[in-house]
């Protein structure tokens, strides 16, 4: 059995990590409750705005975290501009159309990127790169405090949109009853397309914190949202609050299963607790009875 | 002067049409040559370097004559993508066969030369192994499978040779020892080794720790590490999980005595060298390395990083082991497979950049081959051992 000095470092790494993986699932599980479509490019999405990040370091020196402003509103022009061009007008109306849609721009993006990329991983180095924090006996290294810091900023502002605002409003109405939000006046393709933009625009965000801490190659995004489908359904589909408690849980399940059963067998912990609550509560954490 | 001009014409249309099989005819041949490594997937970094050496040996062995005793016939390379999975490289092989190759260089990763080399044995198809430092490769009584670079047995061998050699001349500092591992064929196989054979070399074995691929956290494995407090860290695992590693341990502050990797995948790497310098500083490796005295190498070396590549192992070892191939096809002056097995099996081949004697395959492995330890130092990576192709002096341990 691990000591509390092992123990606690490796739960506060889980948390750290956890609030990210939240990032990348809440843009998920947003796209899923209101368009009620799973997004498989979502993970080919964050391996693009990875690039972009390291592009915008290497090219411009622009330090990650100043690349926010750039990185959001870049990947919810591409999200807004997919939703529309592509998966609005291939979908029809039909699951398996926009299903298969995205499987396609998701193999599109990854091969473009192995063919201007290549295949070479990447990543950057910064001042804060090797620099940690002691809380207690932990030292937790200051990328990863600052990730989990931004995610959960992040994650509460999406939250104050989706129940403050307008737009909120109106995503949650055309999420609910799409002819009734119609018949309101409500411009259900463009909210459809905003719902996109804003979970790529979680992706631009979950990049920027990744990415002093991470690398990027053209394959980097499967192993994320591998963790982002798990996430969303443990959390409950469509539910935001489930996609926030269940990428902590997530995050906090692998590190604790990877130091008590290895760290080849740390996803034991994520799956143990998934079959667990499917078993228990099939609609998820936070999900609705159907 | 109408029937003049006509049978000038008509006498060149008869000449050409005589000459042209002629001419046809003394066109050399062609030798298809089945060039299969991982080139997408996770190690599609390691496929497409190892493409780039066979690629350029391709393009140099072409350019001079080509096959001589096959009246100059050239290479022509019939690409494949084993896509990081060992089925996605069989069914290349299957391709390759049906597309007529003479033989196959590949395919990188143990696991996958493991499926390639058997499913190129139903078709007695040469295979020559490029990388795969898995044992089993070459134990498994294959007769078309043959590797120019040493395995895991012979590397690790030397590397702990050589670690007792190094403690012992410091005045024996350390005694424990952190084993960090993949968990496919090479690291599994290389870390059991490592593990079994350390205490006959007076190092205890405090921690052998596995992990998957890929990683996205070692935090945890470097929590382990302080906590049992290691004089001596051995990675063994591929590239993008070396550097997270190590970053780890350097924001974590660990700093044993020294890392000493047997086949690191970054530490003998002037990527790594390049992207990380101050972590990268001090690390020993025990890996295929050239022959840092032999002018070729350094010329070949110049010549990729001209192509904006760095010039990796997987480079060279592919590199290399087409030149053995190319010089098999022309001892055997033929395109047929049998022969050119009998060829590989006869080997003598000398005439190369690694620092190994000549060939003399056993079974398939090449008994010659031999790694060299390397150690980072100033931001390049310097041969330590052996002595004939030492540059710089080693540095050990790091920390006192």
């Amino acid at each position: 059995m691990p000591d509390f000095d092992i123990f606690l470092p490796s739960l506060l790494n889980g948390l750290a990590t956890g609030a990210v993986y939240a990032l990348i699932a809440v843009g998920l599980t947003l796209v899923y409750g209101v368009l009620h479509i799973i997004n498989f490019a979502h993970g080919a999405s964050l391996m693009l705005a990875l690039y972009a990040v390291y592009f915008l370091k290497e090219c411009w020196g622009i330090d990650p975290y100043m690349a926010l402003p750039i990185a959001i509103p870049g990947m919810f022009a591409l999200g807004y501009a997919l939703q529309r061009a592509i998966i609005n007008r291939a979908s029809h109306g039909k699951d398996e159309n926009s299903l298969l849609a995205t499987l396609g721009i998701a193999i599109v993006m990854e091969n473009l990127a192995l063919l201007f990329f290549q295949s070479d991983t990447r990543s950057i180095d910064t001042a804060y790169s090797l620099r940690t924090v002691a809380i207690g006996p932990a030292m937790i290294a200051v990328p990863k405090l600052l990730a989990c810091a931004g995610a959960l900023a992040v994650s509460g502002l999406l939250y104050w949109i989706m129940g403050r605002t307008d737009l909120g409003r109106a995503i949650r109405a055309v999420a609910k009853e799409k002819e009734g939000a119609k018949l309101m006046g409500i411009d259900v393709d463009h909210v459809y397309a905003m719902s996109f933009g804003i979970g790529l625009a979680c992706l631009g965000a979950a990049a920027c914190f990744l990415l002093p801490a991470y690398y990027v190659n053209p394959q980097v995004g499967g192993g994320f949202v591998l963790v982002a489908f798990t996430i969303v359904v443990l959390g409950g589909m469509g539910s935001f609050a489930g996609a926030l408690a269940g990428g902590l849980l997530v995050g906090v399940a692998e590190s604790l299963g990877g130091l008590c059963l290895g760290e080849s067998l740390g996803q034991i912990g994520i799956f143990a607790i998934f079959i667990g609550v499917v078993l228990l509560r099939p609609q998820g954490l936070f999900g609705a009875k159907a | 002067m109408q029937s003049r001009r006509r049978f000038v014409s008509q006498s060149a249309a008869v000449a050409s049409a005589v000459a042209f099989p002629l001419v046809a005819g003394a066109q050399p041949k062609t030798v298809k040559v089945g060039v299969l490594h991982p080139v997408t997937g996770a190690l599609a970094y390691s496929g497409q370097q190892c493409r780039l050496g066979a690629l350029m040996a391709i393009g140099d062995i072409n350019a001079a004559a080509g096959i001589e005793s096959l009246g100059g016939a050239k290479l022509q390379a019939l690409l494949g993508d084993a896509q990081s999975q060992p089925q996605a490289g069989a069914a290349e092989v299957e391709k390759m066969n049906e597309a007529g190759v003479s033989a196959i260089v590949g395919a990188y990763a143990s696991a996958i030369c493991l499926a390639t080399t058997q499913a190129a044995a139903k078709y007695g198809l040469p295979h020559v192994v490029d990388v795969g430092v898995a044992d089993q490769i070459v134990e498994r009584g294959l007769k078309n499978s043959f590797r120019f670079g040493c395995g895991y047995k012979k590397s690790t061998g030397v590397a702990m040779a050589n670690l007792m050699l190094l403690n012992k001349a410091a005045g024996s500092p350390a005694k424990t020892v952190m084993i960090i591992h993949e968990e496919s064929l090479f690291g599994v196989g290389t870390a059991q080794l490592l593990a079994r054979e350390l205490p006959g070399y007076g190092f205890d074995v405090k921690e052998v720790a596995k992990h998957a691929n890929p990683t996205r956290d070692f935090n945890n494995i470097v929590l382990r590490m302080k906590s049992v407090n290691p004089d001596i860290v051995i990675p063994a695992n591929y590239y993008n999980e070396y550097a997270l590693l190590v970053r780890t341990m350097q924001q974590q502050k660990v700093v044993p005595q020294a890392i000493f990797s047997v086949l690191g995948g970054a530490a003998s790497s002037y990527k790594f060298v390049k992207e990380f310098p101050d972590a990268a500083n001090g690390i020993i490796d025990c890996n295929h390395w050239f022959n840092p005295k032999d002018q070729r190498a350094q010329q070949l070396r110049e010549r990729v990083q001209a192509k904006g590549q760095f010039f990796s192992y997987e480079v060279f070892m592919t590199y290399t082991a087409m030149w053995l191939l190319a010089d098999a096809i022309g001892r055997a002056k033929s395109m047929e497979r049998a022969a050119i097995i009998d060829a590989l099996d006869k080997s003598n081949f000398s005439n190369h950049i690694m620092p190994y004697g000549p060939t003399k395959f056993v079974n398939g492995q090449n008994e010659g081959a031999q790694p060299l330890m390397t150690q980072v130092v100033k931001n390049d990576i310097k041969v330590i051992i052996p002595r004939e192709y030492r540059e710089v002096d080693p540095i050990f341990p790091l920390k006192a």
